[in-house]
C-alpha cells in the first residue's frame, strides 16, 4: 500500500507569479499529502502547456502576485486567463482538481474560473481596514467539492490577507448556497466581515477550490498555536489528502 | 482636449463602494490631531496615463482595474461638491502600483504609455483654508516624496524626466574656512580633519578633486559608513586612553571564543552555527532618520535594506523583527515641534510600512518590541532586523578577484536616496525634512523578492557579494574593491530614466540592487533575465588599487582605494564617565493601592497588549514560526522569545529582544548589562538552550561630540560586554546610529534616550518549546531570581511620576540558573514561564493569567514590602508554572533562588497577598485596552 502510494504519485502544478511567496509552504503540504510537485510561472505555462497536460493537480498559491499594486490577485488573474485560460479550462473539464489559496482564489475569481466571477463576486478589503494574520476555524460545508466532501472535521489555520471580505449580492448569496458552492464558512468569528461567513467557494463541477485562509501552514500538529497547552488541532493536510487522493484517479 | 493629463481620455477615478477604511482612518487622524470633525471623507484613486485612450481601450482598462462590486470609475476631471486634494508623486519617486498598470495594458494590448498614480480625497464639510493645510500636510500628504493640490487637479509626474544630463564639477581646496563652506554646501558631514586629509591627498595626486569623487570620500567616511565614533581613541577626563569601543567589543567576543561564532564583526551580517551544518545570518539596522521625516517609505526601505544585508552575507532570508520607538501617541500638538510629524503619525506610517515591506517579500515578522518615551517624540527610532540561512558547506566567498566583472542586479538606479549615509549622520532640525527629501523612497518588496528568489539561484556563480545600502555604488564597489581595485562605466548602469549627473548614478540609494563578482557574468545575467529583473556588468575589478569610474569618455573619479579606506585620520574622543545610579528606593516604597496600581500599569502603552501591531505583521508563512509574539488560549497573551522551527527539521531557533532606555537615563553601565540579560532571558523562557546564544547589539544615541552622552555609550559597551562573558554569549554583529540629536527652533539642542538593543539568537529544540500562558489549574507558581528593592527607571515609577534610587543590579547568578531552568525546560518539568520585566512580578503573574485564562492565587512573596515584592523589576527573574507533582524534582534542580509563590485556579480572579483580588476580565480589559 505504501509502496502504491509512491508509484500512484500525482503531479502537482503550483503556479506562481512575481510576488507570489507562500509556494513553498503548499508545496510541503502537497509532498506530506503524497503528490510530487512542480512549480511553474503564468508565463512559462502559457508558453508551453505540456507541464500542466502531464499533472493531475493545479494550484494557485499565496502571496503578492505583483505586489497586488492593481488589486490583490488582479494582474495575476488577468495573466493566468489570457495565457493559459484555455488549457486551464479542459484540464478542469477532466474533472482534475484545482486549489486556489489566498492571492491564487483572488486571481481564479479573476480569471473567472469560478461561479459568477468576475463582477458577481469580488474580495474586498477586510472589514479592519488592514492586512490580517491570525488563525481561525473554518467548517467544510460543501459535499459538491472533491477537497471538502471527504473532511470530517473543521481545519484551524491562519489567514494573512488585506483582501479577503468575500462580497456578494445577497441573490448570489442564495444561488451558491443553493448550489452547494460554498466550500468552506468561518467557524466562530468572521475575521474580515465576509457576506455569509464564506471562506471559499467551490465551482460547479466541485473540482474547483477557492478559500482565503492557509492550511497549508497547518500541516504538521506542532504549527498549532495550542501545541504547547497540549491539545491538537485541525490540521490543514486533510485538505491536501483530499485534494491528491482525489488527484491519483484522474 | 484630448493630450489635457486631466481630460477624459488619459485620468481614471476609482473609488470605493461602501465604507472606504482608509477615509475613516482620515478621519480618526484629523480627530487625534484637534482638526475640526471632517464629516463624511472619501478616498479616491487616481490613474493617470501619457497617451490618450480610446474609448474601446478605456473600457478595457476600467474591466481590469475597476471590481463593479467594489469600485466605480470616472474618467476626467469633475467639478467637486465639496473640497478636495489631490496628492500625486514627486518625479523619480517609485511608483510600483503605475508599473503594474502598464503591465496589465500591455497584456490587454492597450498602448498607454507612461503610467502615475495618486490619491483624490473629498471632504464634505468646509474646511478652513489653514485647517486644510494643516490637514494636508500632517495626513494627507507628504512633501518628502509627494506634491498636492487643494480644490484642483494635480499635475502628475509624466514626461518630467527627461532633462539634460548635468556635467561633472570640479573644486578647489581652499583654506579651513572654503572647506569648512564647502562642507555644509555639499552636506558632507565630514570633520575639519579629515577636510585637511582630502585636500592633502589631491595636493599629492597634484590635481582638483571631482564632485563624485568628494561624496564618494563623505559617503566612505561618513559616520554610518565609517563608525567614526566606535573606532575613535577615546580619552576620559583624566586623560587616560581607553580601547576604540568596536575594539571593546570584538575583544570580548574573541575572550570567549564560542564554537558557535563562524565569523563575527566582519561583513555585512554575523554568522553563527548551532548544529554545525546549518549557518544563519544575523543583522539588525536602524533607519530612524528616514523614518522620522517619511515614516513609511522609512521604515519600508529599513526592513529592504536589512534584508538587502543578509543576502549581501550571501545567506537566504528566513524571517524579520522589528523594535520601535515613538513619542507619546497622546501628545498635544502645541507640543510638537516645529517640523516634526506627530508621534500617532509616525507610528501608523512606521507599522505601515514594516508590515507592507515583510508582508510583500514574503518573510514572517517573528519578534519585536513597540516602545513609547517622550524622549523621541522628534526622533522616532526603528530597528529592523533579519536572519538567513545556509549552509556550512556553502561555496567559499573569495573574490573578488582581478579580472572578475562588476554586476549590478535587481532595481534600476534613479534620483533617490541621495546622501543617505551623511543625512543620518547629521542632527535634525525644523528643515530637516524638506532638504532631506531626496534622501528618502518607497521601497518595492516585489522587486527584492525577486531579487531574493534569483540569488537562491545564483550560489556558486560568484566570488563576492554585497548589498546597495548607504552610500549606493560608490560604498558597495569602494568596500568590494578595497586593495584590489575596479573601474565602472556609468553608461552601463540601468537607469529609471535619463538626466542623472555622474555623481547621483554613482551615490544613488535606489533599493533593491546588488554588487557581484564574478569571472563569468553570463549565467547570473541569465538567471535574472528568467526573474524578470535588470542586470548589467558594469565594470571589472582590475588589481590596481585604485578605483576609476567613467562617464563617457571623461574619467570622472579615480582614488585610491587605501586611502579612500585606511586615509581617514583616526578620531580622538574625549568622554566623561556617568555617575553609577545608587541610593535606596525612591517614594515607590510609599504605599499604592496594590488592585489599582497593576491595572494602570497594566494599560501603560509600554505595558499593554500589543495585539493591533502583530496582528498587522504575517507571522505565519513558513510555517515554522512555533512560539508566535502572541500565545496562550485565544493567541492575544504577549510572548517572551519567539520560536522558529523549519517544518522538515527538530531544531531551530529562539529570539529574544532586551531594550530599556529608562535604565539608560538612570544608569548606562548597568543598562548594558541588564539588556543583554533580559534579551537571553526572554529566548531562555521560551526553551531556548542558554549555551547555544550569539547576540546582536544595536545602539541609537544623541551626539557623540556630547562628552557625557559619550560617556553614557562607553559606559553601556563597558556593561554589555561584561554581561556578554558572564554569560558567554558573544556579540557576532552590530550597528550604531548616532546623531539622534534635534535642534529645535528655540537652538536648543536633545538627544534621545541612551538606546541599546540587544538581540539574542539561540538554539531550540521542538520538543522543549514553552509558552508564557498558564496551562492548568492546581499547579504551583514558582518565582526565580532574587527581589530587590531597586526602582530607578522602573514603570511603576514611571507611573507615578517619581524617579531616582538605583537601578536593578544585573544578577550574578543568573547564568546558572538559565542553565538549571533549561534542564528543566528540556526534561518536561516546565508548563509555563513568564519572565519578570516592566511592572514587575504583578504584571508578570497577570499576563499568565490573561494569556492562559486562568486565575492565580499569589499567598507568598519573596519580601515582606508588598511595593518591592509586587513591582519592583529585580532583573533575572522569571515565573514558571510546574505540575504539583513535579515540583520538587523541579526545586532540586533549581537548587536556589527558587521560591514557590501561589497556584493556578480554575477561579478567572487573580488574588494577591494584601490585595483586594482582581477579576481576569478586569485584568484583560486594562491590558487590551490600554492607550497603543
Amino acid at each position: 500500500m505504501e509502496r502504491g502510494h509512491i508509484v500512484n504519485a500525482p503531479t502537482a502544478l503550483v503556479v506562481g507569479a512575481p510576488g507570489t511567496n507562500r509556494d513553498a509552504d503548499v508545496m510541503l503540504a502537497l509532498e506530506l499529502a503524497g503528490a510530487d510537485c512542480r512549480r511553474v510561472t503564468p508565463g512559462e505555462l502559457g508558453a508551453d502547456p505540456t507541464p500542466l497536460e502531464s499533472s493531475q493537480l493545479l494550484v494557485l498559491a499565496g502571496g503578492f502576485s505583483y505586489g497586488d499594486n492593481t488589486g490583490a490577485g488582479r494582474l495575476f488573474g488577468l495573466e493566468i486567463d489570457s495565457l493559459a485560460g484555455d488549457s486551464i479550462r479542459r484540464f478542469i473539464s477532466h474533472g482534475r482538481p484545482v486549489l486556489g489559496i489566498c492571492n491564487g482564489f483572488q486571481a481564479l475569481v479573476r480569471a473567472g474560473l469560478l461561479p459568477g466571477a468576475p463582477g458577481a463576486i469580488a474580495l474586498g478589503h477586510n472589514e479592519s481596514g488592514s492586512f490580517d494574520c491570525r488563525w481561525v476555524r473554518i467548517q467544510p460545508v460543501s459535499a459538491r467539492s472533491v477537497w471538502t466532501r471527504g473532511l470530517v472535521e473543521d481545519i484551524d489555520c491562519p489567514i494573512a490577507h488585506g483582501e479577503g471580505r468575500f462580497t456578494c449580492s445577497t441573490a448570489t448569496l442564495a444561488a451558491l448556497e443553493q448550489s452547494d458552492s460554498i466550500a468552506f464558512r468561518y467557524a466562530g468569528s468572521n475575521p474580515n466581515g465576509s457576506a455569509g461567513a464564506v471562506a471559499g467557494i467551490c465551482d460547479p463541477s466541485g473540482v474547483v477550490l477557492g478559500l482565503m485562509p492557509h492550511p497549508e501552514n497547518h500541516v504538521l500538529q506542532r504549527q498549532n498555536p495550542q501545541a504547547a497547552r497540549g491539545e491538537r488541532g485541525g490540521l490543514g493536510l486533510a485538505l491536501f489528502r483530499a485534494g491528491v487522493d482525489h488527484a491519483r484517479s484522474c | 482636449m484630448r493630450s489635457d493629463p486631466q481630460g477624459p481620455a488619459r485620468r481614471l477615478v476609482i473609488h470605493s463602494i461602501g465604507p472606504d477604511p482608509r477615509a475613516e482612518s482620515v478621519r480618526s487622524g484629523a480627530k487625534s490631531l484637534l482638526l475640526p470633525d471632517l464629516g463624511a471623507v472619501q478616498v479616491a484613486q487616481i490613474v493617470w496615463c501619457s497617451t490618450p485612450l480610446a474609448d474601446d481601450e478605456r473600457c478595457r482598462l476600467t474591466d481590469f482595474l475597476v471590481d463593479p462590486l467594489l469600485q466605480t470609475a470616472q474618467w476626467g476631471w469633475v467639478e467637486p461638491l465639496g473640497q478636495t486634494v489631490e496628492v500625486a508623486y514627486l518625479p523619480g519617486v517609485t511608483d510600483s502600483e503605475a508599473r503594474e498598470v502598464q503591465r496589465a495594458a500591455l497584456i490587454l494590448g492597450i498602448e498607454v504609455g507612461e503610467v502615475a498614480t495618486g490619491r483624490l480625497y473629498e471632504v464634505q464639510v468646509p474646511v478652513a483654508p489653514d485647517a486644510l493645510d494643516s490637514l494636508v500636510r500632517r495626513l494627507l500628504a507628504n512633501p518628502v516624496v509627494e506634491r498636492w493640490s487643494v480644490s484642483g487637479p494635480v499635475l502628475p509626474p509624466l514626461g518630467t524626466r527627461g532633462a539634460v544630463a548635468p556635467t561633472v564639477e570640479r573644486f578647489v581646496l581652499g583654506d579651513q574656512a572654503a572647506l569648512a563652506t564647502l562642507n555644509l554646501d555639499r552636506a558632507m558631514a565630514l570633520d575639519p580633519e579629515e577636510l585637511l586629509a582630502v585636500r592633502d591627498y589631491f595636493a599629492r595626486e597634484a590635481r582638483t578633486p571631482t564632485d563624485v569623487e568628494l561624496e564618494m570620500i563623505a559617503q566612505t567616511w561618513s559616520e554610518h559608513c565609517a563608525h567614526k565614533t566606535f573606532r575613535a581613541r577615546l580619552l576620559d577626563e583624566s586623560g587616560v586612553e581607553f580601547r576604540p569601543l568596536l575594539q571593546r567589543i570584538r575583544d570580548t567576543t574573541d575572550q570567549i571564543a564560542s564554537p558557535h561564532v563562524v565569523s563575527a564583526f566582519v561583513g555585512n551580517a554575523g554568522i553563527v552555527t548551532y548544529d554545525g551544518v546549518t549557518t544563519l545570518a544575523l543583522k539588525c539596522e536602524t533607519h530612524n532618520h528616514p523614518s522620522a521625516v517619511e515614516p513609511f517609505g522609512g521604515a519600508n526601505t529599513g526592513v529592504g535594506g536589512v534584508i538587502r544585508d543578509i543576502l549581501g552575507a550571501a545567506h537566504d532570508p528566513i524571517v524579520c523583527t522589528d523594535i520601535l520607538c515613538f513619542g507619546p501617541l497622546n501628545l498635544a500638538p502645541a507640543l510638537l515641534p516645529a517640523g516634526s510629524l506627530h508621534p500617532r503619525r509616525i507610528h501608523d506610517g512606521v507599522i505601515s510600512g514594516v508590515a507592507d515591506y515583510g508582508n510583500k517579500i514574503g518573510l514572517p515578522t517573528i519578534a519585536g518590541a513597540v516602545l513609547y518615551d517622550e524622549g523621541y517624540v522628534a526622533n522616532p527610532l526603528v530597528f529592523a532586523g533579519c536572519i538567513g540561512r545556509s549552509t556550512l558547506d556553502a561555496p567559499v566567498l573569495s573574490g573578488p578577484h582581478t579580472g572578475d566583472s562588476v554586476i549590478v542586479m535587481g532595481g534600476r538606479t534613479g534620483r533617490d536616496g541621495i546622501r543617505g549615509a551623511t543625512f543620518s549622520s547629521l542632527a535634525m532640525d525644523a528643515t530637516t525634512g524638506e532638504v532631506a527629501g531626496a534622501s528618502v523612497q518607497i521601497g518595492d518588496p516585489l522587486t527584492e523578492r525577486l531579487v531574493m528568489e534569483a540569488l537562491r539561484e545564483c550560489v556558486g556563480m560568484y566570488s563576492a557579494i554585497t548589498d546597495c545600502g548607504a552610500g549606493g555604488l560608490s560604498s558597495a564597489v569602494g568596500e568590494m574593491a578595497e586593495g584590489i581595485g575596479a573601474t565602472c562605466e556609468l553608461d552601463r548602469v540601468p537607469l529609471k530614466y535619463h538626466g542623472l549627473a555622474p555623481w547621483e548614478i554613482w551615490l544613488s540609494e535606489s533599493q533593491e540592487r546588488m554588487v557581484l563578482a564574478a569571472r563569468d557574468p553570463e549565467p547570473i545575467r541569465k538567471v535574472c533575465e528568467r526573474f524578470g529583473i535588470d542586470s548589467a556588468v558594469i565594470g571589472t575589478f582590475t588589481g590596481s588599487g585604485r578605483i576609476v569610474v567613467t562617464s563617457g569618455d571623461a574619467v570622472v573619479c579615480d582614488l585610491d582605494t587605501s586611502f579612500l579606506h585606511d586615509g581617514r585620520p583616526q578620531r580622538t574622543m574625549v568622554f566623561r564617565r556617568p555617575l553609577r545610579s545608587q541610593g535606596g528606593p525612591s517614594k515607590a516604597s510609599v504605599p499604592v493601592p496594590l488592585a489599582e496600581t497593576l491595572l494602570l500599569l497594566l494599560a501603560h502603552p509600554n505595558i499593554c497588549s500589543r495585539s493591533s501591531v502583530v496582528h498587522r505583521y504575517d507571522h505565519e508563512i513558513g510555517g515554522a514560526t512555533v512560539v508566535r509574539p502572541l500565545t496562550g488560549h485565544r493567541n492575544e497573551g504577549h510572548s517572551d522569545g519567539t520560536v522558529w522551527i523549519d517544518p522538515r527539521a527538530d531544531e531551530g531557533f529562539a529570539v529574544g529582544i532586551g531594550v530599556n532606555p529608562w535604565y539608560g537615563l538612570a544608569d548606562p553601565m548597568e543598562m548594558g548589562r541588564l539588556v543583554v540579560d533580559e534579551a537571553i532571558r526572554n529566548a531562555v523562557a521560551s526553551g531556548a538552550d542558554p549555551s547555544r546564544v550569539t547576540l546582536l547589539d544595536n545602539f541609537s544615541w544623541g551626539d557623540p561630540r556630547d562628552p557625557e552622552v559619550l560617556g553614557q555609550l562607553w559606559a553601556t559597551v563597558e556593561g554589555m560586554c561584561e554581561a556578554s562573558n558572564a554569560f558567554g554569549a558573544p556579540f557576532v554583529s552590530g550597528k550604531d546610529s548616532l546623531n539622534n540629536a534635534w535642534t529645535g527652533t528655540d537652538g536648543v539642542r536633545t538627544s534621545i534616550p541612551p538606546t541599546l538593543v540587544v538581540t539574542a539568537v539561540a538554539a531550540v529544540h521542538a520538543d522543549h518549546v514553552v509558552t508564557s500562558d498558564l496551562k492548568e489549574s492546581g499547579n504551583a507558581l514558582v518565582l526565580l531570581g532574587r527581589t530587590e528593592s531597586a526602582f530607578g527607571g522602573s514603570h511603576v515609577n514611571l507611573l507615578l511620576g517619581t524617579g531616582g534610587g538605583a537601578v536593578p543590579r544585573a544578577d550574578e547568578f543568573a547564568p546558572a540558573r538559565y542553565l538549571r531552568l533549561h534542564e528543566a525546560m528540556s526534561t518536561g518539568l516546565v508548563r509555563s514561564c513568564h519572565d519578570c520585566s516592566e511592572g514587575g512580578l504583578a504584571v508578570t503573574v497577570a499576563e499568565m493569567c490573561i494569556a492562559g485564562g486562568f486565575g492565580a492565587h499569589i499567598d507568598v512573596l519573596p519580601t515582606d514590602d508588598a511595593i518591592t515584592a509586587w513591582f519592583s523589576e529585580s532583573s533575572g527573574r522569571l515565573v514558571v508554572e510546574v505540575r504539583r507533582g513535579d515540583l520538587e524534582r523541579f526545586l532540586d534542580l533549581m537548587e536556589i533562588d527558587a521560591l514557590v509563590i501561589g497556584e493556578v485556579t480554575a477561579d478567572p480572579v487573580l488574588r494577591m497577598a494584601g490585595g483586594i483580588p482582581v477579576p481576569l476580565a478586569n485584568l484583560a480589559a486594562a491590558w487590551s485596552g490600554g492607550t497603543s
